[in-house]
């Protein structure tokens, strides 16, 4: 979609050039579910981008620099380092994402929960979010860890195109992973590679298609009242935003 | 006449040529990576049996998802030899509802209404957490009214207590101690009666909103709860009196469902569980929210890892609720129980009018003749909803099952663009294996009692 | 199925009809079906302040040849259906169906692909509970107007007599769709 230079020039030291832009997820137009035409409101007309918090650049602030630095120098003994390993960081809301490469994601996982000042002890699950107007990064896997010795939280954010969405399973360094890691194949389709056994475990076996997905529909029925017909929520008119 | 020879669904050395095809409607079987997938729905039972090649020794056994002792639709496949179970595995999805899928199509306060009715013992812990989650979204967490906080520790407390009362009542009715189901319903009610005496329903109430709490306490509450609370000690006196220290319960609980330090911390589990583990982790008093650092009360822990130790720790911990909740009581000063913010404060108090229901005279009269903009905001807040900035949050709580975590993001719109509900049942089911394996199968059911899931919340 | 199939019609008939009404109405068990939050309002029901035992009914039974009430209790999931149907085929005639609960009753408000649209898609309901879920004494009213309903049920010759003028009534019945002007 379209890029927004200005929020990636700002952590230009973190997202390398030429990496898709994070921020930018959708751009929406019209409201009321009206376009084109015929529509006098005015409404129609209407244009919004939908932008993620941007990247930070450092000083992150608190302890997240600290954690960084940390990260950084546990995957250089990986032969890797926190710039290879992450897109991005994201610090909004008191919380820290990073956004990781699929391919170094069991790596940086391991050293979330290896290293002694890190030590993220608990993986309280992933979940999957999709937004598919996000081009080659449809699928965005979300894991959160805890550190009870430390008391801290940490978040780590994998994407992928709806294409190849395979991200590597992590049940080998956090075995709590495993139901959540299913769960998100079930209703979104992304594939954990390695998992010890990836299957539905929330709808039926037999399930075709991902519930979660943007374009899954809702699935309801028509509610029929005395005299009248109610269609179901996903059909209604609203204030598409 | 039988003369049309059947294509035979799976290879089981062509003894399938004349026999009907081994697929229905219901319960097909495809090829994995992992090997052959057969979806059973029951009545083919010994069908898929007799494919799936396996020693004579071993049964498998099905229990569920009907059956009177999983805590609601859970299916637990046990791998026998003799009593001793060799390999067990949970099967849920029985009671999935697709309220995620539903909540981004309904306003962020409609979704409470919704969010509620997931783990539906400890529906103001979910309601609690959604409404941080967005709190911390719209970046009013320090804004929301003392009161409201406080009308949100004494309804979450009273919701722990009722919570435990109940797994204590269903272990003790699974194992066969049915005076502790009669007991522990009965002093259920009696919270259930505070509950409903504060928001209106006995479950599923709706009543922590974004913002603050949808109903402040009414004339007469903090007595009425005061004197519940005096009445409850010796009434809950009932289960351990009759429980603890008493032999055949110890030989049904002690050194059973056994998950050491170590396997909580892998298989990631929280709460009761991971407290009967020795380990004093309690989000109320590591990361606390709505003010819990302004409560005394203790984190009661167990050593003994088993199915006993955490019967004892629910037990305290209703103590403790117990006594956080005469705190609370304490604390109460008058004033408003939504955020000042007009433009996300739920507009109205609900009262019993005319037609026995609606909003109280004086807000019609307010918005009606008083204020055009309260007017607006009330119209726009209940057909719109309020905007939330985009970002995402992760808000955990400390549920009475262990850590619920909502994980939301937010498009900047009316709806939630997505909302991932951790649910402490779901994660904490995946030690069944660990806990049950090896054991007896009159066991496994004293575990799963342990873990106390709630399938409302394992499946959402 | 007995003695009442071969009985003319006449006061004889009547005099079973109101006997084995009584008697299932008297001691109707309950199957536990309970599958969401309504169960624990069936739960507590059936405990010491809702009592269900003054009904007869305090025994819910877990087998269902043993029951003949199927109360379900709370959202039936695409995944579950399968399995009520064959818990509900598994029991004994004389069986009767309650759904409890607005998500048993017409798929409650969760309108999506994952729950079925009321327990009517699958098994035939004699009664439906809405509330959300509802009160114990709500669904102590429901199984009261249930037991009314069966100690009025008709056998034999008599209930053909009344299926012919039930399916006549409903050929002629005004559709819901066509209700008009009640919505105010």
């Amino acid at each position: 979609m379209t890029d927004t230079p200005d929020a990636v020039g700002a952590a230009a030291d973190v997202v390398p050039a030429g990496a898709p832009t994070l921020p930018v997820v959708d751009v929406r137009s019209g409201m009321f579910g009206s376009s084109g035409s015929g529509d006098t409101s005015g409404y129609g007309g209407l244009v919004r981008t939908i932008e993620m918090p941007a990247p930070t650049a450092r000083p992150f602030g608190g302890w997240f620099d600290e954690a960084a630095d940390e990260l950084d120098l546990a995957l250089q003994e990986d032969g890797l380092s926190l710039d290879r390993a992450v897109e991005a960081v994201v610090v909004d809301r008191g919380e820290i994402t990073f956004h990781v490469r699929p391919e170094h994601l069991l790596a940086f996982v391991q050293r979330l929960r290896d290293e002694s000042a890190l030590r993220f002890e608990i993986c309280t699950g992933v979940s999957g979010v999709h937004y598919p107007n996000q081009t080659g990064r449809e699928l965005h896997a979300v894991w959160h860890f805890l550190s009870i010795t430390h008391n801290r939280r940490v978040r780590v954010e994998v994407s992928v195109p709806v294409s190849h969405p395979h991200v590597p399973s992590i049940v080998s360094v956090y075995p709590a992973d495993d139901w959540h890691e299913r769960e998100t194949f079930d209703m979104f389709g992304i594939v954990f590679d390695d998992h010890p056994g990836l299957t539905r475990i929330l709808m039926p076996d037999d399930w075709v298609g991902f519930p979660q997905r943007k374009d899954y529909p809702l699935g309801g029925i028509p509610v029929e009242y005395k005299g009248a017909t109610i269609p179901p929520p996903d059909e209604r008119r609203s204030y598409s935003s | 006449m039988n003369d049309v020879t059947y294509e035979a669904a799976f290879d089981d050395g062509g003894s399938a040529t004349t026999e009907p095809p081994l697929t229905d409607a219901y319960s097909g079987s495809y090829d994995t990576t992992e090997g052959r997938v057969y979806t059973v729905t029951g009545g083919d039972w010994d069908t898929v049996l007799a494919a799936a090649a396996g020693e004579k020794e071993r049964v498998v056994v099905n229990m569920g998802p009907q059956h009177p002792s999983t805590h609601g639709v859970l299916r637990l496949i046990l791998e026998m030899q003799g009593e001793t179970i060799t390999e067990a595995r949970c099967g849920i999805g029985y009671l999935h509802t697709g309220i995620e899928k539903n909540l981004e199509y309904r306003t962020w306060t409609q979704a409470v209404a919704y969010v509620t009715r997931m783990d539906y013992l400890a529906p103001i812990a979910n309601e609690a957490a959604y409404c941080l989650g967005v709190e911390r979204l719209l970046g009013i967490v320090d804004d929301v009214p003392p009161r409201a906080q406080l009308m949100r520790i004494i309804t979450l407390e009273l919701n722990r207590i009722s919570s435990h009362l109940v797994a204590l009542a269903t272990g003790g009715m699974e194992m066969g101690a049915l005076t502790a189901m009669t007991n522990g319903f009965r002093d259920r009610e009696l919270v259930l009666d505070m509950l409903e005496m504060i928001t209106g329903l006995r479950m599923n109430h709706a009543y922590i909103r974004p913002g603050g709490v949808a109903q402040d306490m009414p004339e007469g509450g903090v007595e009425k709860i005061r004197a519940v609370l005096k009445q409850l000690p010796a009434q809950l006196d009932g289960v351990p009196t009759l429980l603890v220290d008493n032999g055949i319960w110890k030989d049904r609980t002690a050194g059973i469902g056994y998950l050491d330090l170590a396997g909580c911390m892998a298989l990631g589990i929280t709460g009761p569980v991971l407290r009967s583990a020795g380990l004093p982790h309690d989000l109320r008093k590591s990361q606390p929210y709505f003010g819990y650092e302004k409560f005394e009360f203790d984190v009661p822990t167990t050593d003994t890892c088993d199915v006993y130790g955490r019967f004892l720790v629910r037990l305290e911990e209703i103590n403790q609720s117990m006594r956080i909740l005469d705190q609370a009581l304490d604390m109460l000063e008058p004033g408003p129980v939504m955020v000042a913010d007009k433009k996300i404060a739920w507009p109205s108090q609900l009262s019993i009018g005319s037609d026995g229901q609606g909003n109280s005279l004086e807000h019609i009269r307010h918005i009606m003749g008083e204020s055009m903009e309260a007017l607006i905001h009330h119209f726009k807040l209940v057909t719109e909803g309020f905007h939330v900035p985009t970002g995402q949050v992760y808000a955990a709580i400390e549920a009475p099952r262990g850590e619920v975590g909502v994980h939301i993001v937010s498009d900047g719109g009316t709806r939630p663009y997505r909302v991932h509900f951790r649910d402490p049942s779901f994660n904490n089911l995946q030690a069944t294996a660990a806990m049950c394996e090896g054991g007896q199968v009159a066991d496994v059911v004293g575990a799963i009692a342990s873990i106390d899931p709630v399938l409302g919340g394992v499946d959402r | 199925m007995g003695i009442e199939e071969a009985l003319p019609e006449g006061i004889f008939l009547t005099t079973v009809e109101k006997a084995a009404g009584l008697a299932r109405s008297h001691s109707m068990w309950p199957a536990t079906f309970g599958l969401a939050c309504c169960s624990i309002e069936m739960m507590s029901t059936g405990a010491g302040r809702f009592d269900l035992a003054r009904f007869g009914m305090e025994v819910f039974r877990p087998s269902p040849r043993q029951a003949d009430l199927m109360i379900v209790a709370g959202r039936l999931s695409q995944k579950m259906a399968p399995v009520l149907r064959q818990i509900y085929d598994q029991m004994p005639e004389p069986k009767w169906v309650l759904a409890m609960g607005v998500c048993a009753s017409s798929g409650g408000m969760f309108n999506n692909y994952a729950i079925v649209q009321g327990v009517d898609h699958i098994v035939p309901v004699d009664i439906y509970l809405p509330g959300c879920p509802p009160r114990p004494e709500m669904l102590i009213d429901a199984i009261l107007k249930l037991h009314e309903q069966v100690e009025a049920t008709k056998l034999g010759a008599h209930r053909q007599k009344e299926i012919t003028e039930l399916e006549e009534a409903a050929l002629v019945a005004e559709p819901t769709s066509a209700m008009k002007g009640l919505l105010r």
